[in-house]
């Protein structure tokens, strides 16, 4: 441990590091609340699993949506409407209109901080197109996604760490942040997290708590997810008693690598790949006689996933189905779809120039979490009122629900949203401590329940393998939340994930060593996935309609409801206790800031 | 490669930015790095500093590595 300039000590073991702000996660979010935080010149600490540049928001290839109007006019208002929109009109219209007004700036910023955009003859910041942004409010496409090369993500961590660096934020890298400090008021006072190098735990005190911990996309089977993504903010949050907000809503994309999750391109089927079932059927022929493979991602992943469920499905476990391109010119597929072959026989063992590829739609993005305002403050029910602020805490990213994304998420808006909502975080926490936000006292018990967890962890016999424990949860998860929805399966879904709930709380390891044991800190992240696999699973049971990703046969698409969307019962916010595993709603805020709202209509493209 | 030194290149290759990486490094981690004799397994700890990326690429035969002790490595990540 470097940097012990603060250090108490609360009892004999534990030590205390005391900050203004204590930031846990370094990918997006995270590095730009500390930026705001640093910069007012206030003693910030951030938290990370790993080196910052290796969060997922690394992976992020689309972009960053912004009207700038670089290329062709645009407009903040014209960005809201396709983000309420594709959120189905779950999203919050305050956070939506706050979201799309402060794009330009923060893309500018970025730019300012170093972020090597693209760039159009004349020097502005190039933009292209990207589905579901259009002009003059759904009129035709725009283009309004800034973007560095295919390495948008990575360039934006890298601009955002240095100028951190610079502002002198302190990173503890290689750090897992186990539980919030919350105290009998209900204030959050920090976390409680362990050094990987040493085993030793120790607890950050702070005047402001901040939550920029990501996804949990490794609650299912197959997932794009990079294996970082454990949910540990929104576990955490659960442990300390704040409901998670919207947890049956998930974005999937209908064509990962059986088994690995890894992406297959859309440009596959766009070039003539074909899907086929066990019976080697066209099935898409009888689901979309018209477009076929080519249908829209929702359309084929519902196909793909009745098949499954019908038993039709491919391999031992009759779990996916198969991708066939090898009627294809080998010229042609090396040529137009660079990567496609070294994917096959990397990820699936299949040379797809020879045989089809295992494929199964695939989850990517967590539109729920950690409930907050627009201001970046986790807010939760209390006293009657929807939205009463946690006071200390903040959050920002996908572990948090502004809510701007709603049922379903436009691609680019990811990025967006970290920028946004992490700057809003560190803006509205550098204002509380500003106004006077003291540390307060640290419960007696403040490191009770992580020492138990970890105690509980170091010396339990005959308990529950954390791999098969995670293997039971992701394909519980896979089989009865996936991207389409069946009323018996999900009953018996919430019956299955408590079963693995009871296995994952009794975990057992092996390895008791301190240092670097690894083993245990895949427990601890298991911890945390079972606690969104659980909220996940009984609010997608609750939603008895179908909007944006939340896809139920049983809320078909009708002249009454149409899409299966039931706006009168349902055009509410699920709200999932941990406490008590019971389900309460809130309202959609349909008021913007400033314009006027964009009233209720069916979502068609 | 004593036990800490094993267990902090395992956690940085089963939590890397992007999931091939942690798929293509976790399967050699856990297949074919006790094969490597010591001069192999420290070339291997080079190639997992690499960033995500630029590691991905050359897994994946997109990008090549003029290396004499690196590019052995390279091409067994490859096969593996």
């Amino acid at each position: 441990m470097g940097c012990f300039d603060s250090l108490e000590v609360v009892s004999v073991s534990i030590p205390v590091l005391k900050f203004d702000a204590v930031i846990v996660g370094a990918g997006g979010a995270g590095l730009r609340s500390a930026i705001q935080l640093s910069e007012a010149g206030l003693k910030t600490a951030v938290l990370s699993k790993v080196f910052p540049t290796r969060s997922h928001t690394v992976a992020a290839q689309g972009g960053v949506a912004a009207s700038l109007g670089n290329s062709e006019e645009d407009h903040w208002t014209w960005h809201m409407y396709d983000t309420v929109k594709g959120s189905d009109w779950l999203g919050d219209q305050d956070a939506i209109e706050f979201m799309c007004k402060k794009a330009n700036e923060v893309v500018v910023e970025l730019e300012h901080y170093g972020m090597p955009f693209d760039r159009t003859d004349n020097g502005k910041i190039y933009q292209r197109p990207f589905g579901g942004h259009m002009s003059n409010f759904g009129e035709k496409p725009v283009r309004r996604s800034c973007a560095a090369a295919d390495r948008t993500g990575h360039a934006m961590l890298h601009a955002m760490y240095q100028r951190n660096v610079k502002a002198n934020t302190q990173f503890f890298v290689e750090w897992m942040a186990l539980d919030l400090i919350r105290d009998d008021e209900g204030h959050v006072l920090g976390v409680t997290a362990m050094e990987m190098e040493t085993g030793q735990i120790v607890i950050f005190h702070a005047r402001a708590t901040i939550f920029a911990t990501g996804g949990a996309g490794r609650i299912y089977y197959s997932s794009t997810n990079a294996f970082i993504n454990t949910g540990d903010g929104l576990g955490m949050a659960a442990r300390a008693g704040i409901p998670l907000e919207d947890m049956e809503f998930w974005q999937f994309h209908p064509t990962g690598v059986a088994g690995a999750g890894v992406l297959i391109t859309e440009g596959v089927r766009g070039e003539g790949g074909i899907l086929r079932n066990s019976n080697k059927e066209r099935f898409m022929e009888r689901y979309a006689p018209n477009a076929k493979d080519l249908a829209s991602r929702d359309v084929v992943s519902r196909a793909m996933a009745t098949e499954i469920k019908e038993g039709r499905g491919c391999g031992v476990n009759k779990d996916y189905v198969l991708l066939d391109i090898t009627h294809l010119d080998p010229a042609t597929i090396m040529k137009r779809l660079p990567g496609i072959h070294e994917i096959g026989i990397q990820f699936a063992g299949v040379d797809c120039l020879k045989e089809p590829l295992p494929v199964v739609p695939t989850c990517h993005y967590q539109m729920g979490g950690i409930p907050t305002h627009y201001s970046g403050r986790v807010v939760m029910q209390q006293n009657g009122d929807h939205n009463a602020v946690v006071p200390g805490f903040y959050a920002g990213g996908e572990c948090a629900c502004a809510s701007v994304h709603g049922a379903n998420r436009l691609g680019t808006n990811s990025l967006l949203d970290l920028l946004v909502f992490g700057k809003s975080a560190g803006d509205s926490a550098v204002e509380d401590l500003k106004a006077g936000r003291a540390h307060r006292d640290l419960p007696k018990d403040v490191s009770d329940k992580t020492m138990a967890r970890i105690s509980a962890l170091d010396n339990r016999k005959g308990g529950a393998n954390v791999n098969e424990t995670r293997l039971a949860m992701q394909r519980t998860m896979q089989d009865h939340a996936g991207v389409f929805r069946f009323s018996d399966m999900l009953k018996q879904g919430v019956e299955k994930i408590l079963e693995v709930e009871k296995a994952a709380r009794n975990l057992e390891i092996k390895d008791k060593s301190m240092a670097w044991n690894t083993a245990r800190t895949e427990a601890l992240e298991m911890e945390n996935l079972i606690e969104v696999a659980k909220a996940t699973m009984i609010s997608a049971e609750a939603r008895k309609e179908s909007r944006g990703a939340h896809v139920r046969d049983d809320a078909p698409d009708t002249a009454e409801f149409p899409n299966g969307r039931n706006d009168a019962e349902w055009h509410k916010h699920t709200l999932f206790s941990p406490v008590d595993n019971s389900i309460t709603y809130k309202p959609v805020n349909m008021q913007p800031l400033t314009v006027e709202t964009v009233a209720l209509k069916t979502r068609s493209y | 490669m004593d036990r800490q030194d094993y267990e902090r290149l395992r956690w940085r290759c089963i939590r890397r930015g992007l999931l091939e990486v942690d798929i293509a490094l976790t399967r050699f981690l856990d297949e074919g790095f006790d094969k490597l004799d010591d001069e192999q397994q420290q070339a291997f700890v080079e190639l997992a500093d690499m960033e995500d990326h630029d590691l991905w690429h050359l897994i994946s035969g997109q990008a090549d590595i003029d290396d004499p002790r690196l590019a052995p490595i390279v091409n067994l990540l490859r096969k593996s």
